[in-house]
């Protein structure tokens, strides 16, 4: 059975494209209620939410590819040419510390 | 207390001429800097260019580095400005429809509910297990991400720079950010929820 909805009320297809903005803390505080209202009627929407925690966690655990050997070679290479100045001494501006 | 493998204390002996903590740096964010460049400009011999500049430009800049911003923010800060005036591709537009649904609109019914049930993701199923189990899918993932979802998602989520560091680091806007972040997120969901399913049978 279907349950009554008021007028205010979100349904699942709004629900997954605010699932960022509420985990990014950026709907308004009636939004906010709103969400959390249907999250509570809904098991389904709330495994959405659950999916998209794990699924940013698992991305923050990517980490990048090492090195490879030729490469370690590349930027030891690098720093010895540069560090202390480099073959030239003009300045480098531009990267605003 | 600053942990010793930190970015901050690797500076430090940086800036003391040590060498083996260069190459930590260097290995912590040359594949993603190698990632983000890669959206710039045409190829990836132009990519590793710039990429191999923005480090020359941390080895001499150094010094000039005072900490108002985090070094990551820096660093990707003087990729993308060694990227842009490298000259290439500068205006290159995604071709993806900002009305793109987050999850395909035939998962739902004519009401807007779920059709089918979304299956829970087993207790065990943890950001770790994923990492580990579909760590390259998600990989894979993120690099078929449209460009300016992938450097948004790179940003955030891997090198965890905050929203108002990536719109700097950028140039887009804070509400642009938001959406490119949105879409990014929802698209590596979808391929885990795929993944995990194929799993399931």
């Amino acid at each position: 059975m279907m349950r009554t909805l008021r007028r205010e009320d979100l349904v699942c297809r709004q629900v997954v494209e605010l699932v960022n903005d509420y985990l990014e803390g950026d709907l308004s505080r009636r939004d906010r209620r709103r969400f959390e209202r249907h999250l509570r009627a809904c098991p389904n929407c709330t495994a959405y939410l659950e999916q998209m925690r794990v699924t940013i966690a698992a991305t923050g655990r990517l980490t990048p590819e090492d090195l490879t050997p030729e490469a370690r070679d590349e930027f030891t290479e690098l720093f010895r040419t540069w560090a202390g100045g480099g073959p030239d001494a003009e300045g480098d501006s531009g990267d605003e510390a | 207390m600053v942990s010793p493998d930190s970015d901050e204390a690797l500076l430090t002996r940086l800036r003391a001429g040590d060498e083996s903590a260069f190459l930590v740096l260097v290995s912590r964010y040359n594949g993603s800097l190698l990632r983000v460049a890669r959206t710039f400009v045409p190829n990836d011999a132009v990519a590793e260019e710039v990429v191999q500049d923005t480090w020359i430009g941390v080895v001499r800049g150094i010094e000039r580095f005072e900490g108002r911003s985090s070094f990551k923010t820096w660093l990707f800060r003087i990729l993308v400005n060694r990227a842009r005036t490298s000259g290439v591709r500068e205006h290159r537009h995604d071709t993806f429809d900002p009305t793109e649904p987050a999850v395909s609109a035939d998962r739902f019914d004519a009401t807007g509910a779920w059709a089918e049930p979304v299956t829970p993701w087993e207790s065990d199923v943890d950001d770790r297990l994923v990492a580990a189990t579909w760590g390259p899918s998600l990989r894979a993932a993120l690099d078929g991400l449209p460009e300016r979802q992938r450097d948004v998602v790179l940003l955030r989520d891997v090198e965890g720079l905050g929203s108002e560091d990536v719109c700097e680091v950028l140039g887009i806007s804070e509400g642009n950010q938001r959406v490119l972040l949105h879409r990014g997120r929802s698209r590596l969901r979808s391929v885990l929820e795929s993944e995990l399913a194929a799993r399931g049978r």
